[in-house]
């Protein structure tokens, strides 16, 4: 048979010799390999304070964008929801009305629009169907939650903060979890 | 008034010193829970606790105060008043070993000398022997009431290694005794301090590797932790105990590893001893308090091996631990012994 990794060994069947059947040397060297642990660097990372960095293919949670002017770039075209492979997502569409120009960028939007976090698998493809890049995967994760309807995000909690309105809420949105579960 | 020509002072001294060594070993008892999971933290590459306080120094006192507020449970088929016997004797045999342990030479107050030792009996050694073999009532008894096969078979499980360490260990000594000869700890520990005495361990570098194995089964410390084998009894003889009767079985298990560390560094390393230094140009009381502190260091040392050795190897088979403690340990210390009685014949002429 083919080995595996180079660092196969067979397992002999002779019996012990004398200084393996002492345990004494055997455990003095296990002794040795523990100690030398003693001034190993630790990998720990103390959580809460020090974070580690997400490298930057990295896909969480799901923000719906806005344009430069501040309004809702979906168009309810559905593109995403079909994309989904979990199923995930689902949308109302409506149409704009007179004065709801500075709201929303294109006559059709999305008056309801839900992810169902418990379903999404954050494989970005949505990201990738979308043509009006008003969906994209941010740098958060779903914080934890007590029951399973608060795992299904509505639109309030995807929506990007106005970038007009709310400049620092915006810049903060890309890297914070969303605190009103 | 003759009935009262007693010296009250030596009771208050002693009184003062018994308060002072049962409080100081249960406080070391306290921090080395802390140290065990430090070092087995540094031993395996993370920081151990590290969140109540400043280094987790507060860390014993957190799990001292959850394991009093938890709910006491005693259970109904148990023999209630062997299951609160249990831990109560394991923790008196752990804590009685330290009266005869000699921490120092002797302080002297307002011209009165001072014993750093509550009783130097003139068998300390049985002494310690007796109550160490007690200890094994706290787990059977408490096994016993348990009424739980898994407790029961721990304890019968530690009875018999305490019984077949137990046998090695006092043959290891009986060497050590022919040395010194005599059974008083504080006469031993003198012997090795006297001018070009050498520490026992020169000796006895055999009877001191034997004694320090059976040190670890007496303890049921790793590898010979069969009695709590977590994965095979679901904890042992302490499995249907809960609150601070748990406590004090886990707590036991710490102090009954100090009073054996410094009972190894009195037999073997010279006590209170400080190596290269003759304690007698040291004014008293500072030779007495740098000889604790020397005892202490060894006594750190010891119990850091011991914790070193628990995070290094796992634990006996149960007849691997038997072979080992009948047919190997045994044979050896009487060897050991037979030899020392050889040579000290040879030099008697």
């Amino acid at each position: 048979m083919q080995a595996l990794t180079n660092r196969r060994k067979a397992v002999g069947r002779e019996p012990m010799t004398f200084m393996e059947r002492i345990y004494i040397p055997s455990i003095l060297k296990g002794m040795g390999i523990t100690f030398s642990h003693l001034f190993k660097k630790q990998p720990t990372i103390q959580y809460p304070e020090q974070k580690r960095e997400f490298s930057p293919v990295f896909r969480g949670l799901h923000v719906l964008n806005r344009d430069e002017e501040g309004r809702e770039r979906c168009t309810a075209c559905g593109l995403c929801a079909v994309a989904c492979p979990a199923e995930a997502i689902t949308m109302e569409a409506a149409e704009r009305m007179e004065g709801e120009e500075n709201k929303y960028r294109e006559e059709k939007y999305a008056a309801k629009y839900e992810i169902n976090m418990l379903r999404c698998i954050f494989c970005g493809l949505c990201e990738e169907a979308c043509p009006k890049d008003a969906i994209y995967l941010s740098e958060t994760f779903a914080p934890a939650n007590y029951n399973r309807k608060g795992f299904v995000y509505s639109k309030d909690d995807l929506l990007i903060p106005n970038p007009k309105t709310e400049p620092e809420a915006y810049a903060k949105a890309k890297g914070e979890p969303r605190t009103n579960n | 008034m003759t009935l009262l020509a007693f010296d009250w002072a030596l009771l208050l001294e002693k009184l003062i010193l018994i308060a002072i060594i049962v409080l100081a070993s249960l406080g070391i008892a306290l921090y080395t829970t802390f140290a065990e999971r430090k070092v087995a933290g540094a031993l395996q590459d993370r920081p151990g606790p590290n969140r109540a306080g400043p280094f987790g120094l507060f860390q014993p006192f957190a799990d001292g105060l959850k394991l009093i507020m938890k709910e006491e449970i005693i259970p109904n088929t148990s023999n209630k008043g062997l299951f609160i016997l249990g831990p109560a004797l394991a923790m008196t045999a752990a804590l009685m070993t330290c009266a005869v342990i000699p921490w120092s030479s002797y302080i002297e107050i307002g011209g009165r000398k001072i014993d750093l030792q509550v009783a130097d009996i003139n068998i300390g050694v049985l002494y310690v022997f007796g109550v160490v073999s007690l200890g094994v009532y706290g787990i059977m008894i408490g096994g016993w009431a348990s009424n739980n096969k898994f407790s029961l078979m721990a304890a019968l499980r530690g009875a018999s290694q305490a019984i077949s360490y137990e046998l090695a260990m006092g043959l290891s000594l009986i060497a050590v005794l022919m040395i010194s000869g005599s059974l008083s700890l504080k006469t031993i520990v003198d012997g090795q301090m006297a001018e070009g005495g050498l520490w026992n361990i020169v000796y006895q570098p055999l009877g001191f590797i034997i004694f320090f194995i059976c040190a670890l089964a007496e303890c049921n410390r790793t590898p010979f932790d069969l009695p709590e084998a977590e994965n095979e009894l679901n904890m042992g003889y302490h499995q249907e105990y809960s609150s601070m009767k748990l406590g004090f079985y886990l707590f036991a298990e710490y102090v009954n590893m100090i009073m054996s560390s410094a009972v190894m560094a009195s037999l073997y390393f010279g006590g209170y001893d400080i190596p290269f230094l003759d304690e007698s140009t040291l004014p008293v009381n500072t030779a007495a308090i740098l000889g604790v502190v020397a005892l202490l260091a060894k006594i750190v040392f010891f119990l850091f091996l011991f914790m070193w050795i628990r995070w290094t190897i796992p634990r006996f088979r149960y007849d691997q631990l038997m072979h080992v403690g009948w047919k190997n340990l045994i044979p050896l210390a009487l060897f050991n012994m037979l030899v020392t009685g050889a040579v000290i014949l040879w030099q008697q002429g």
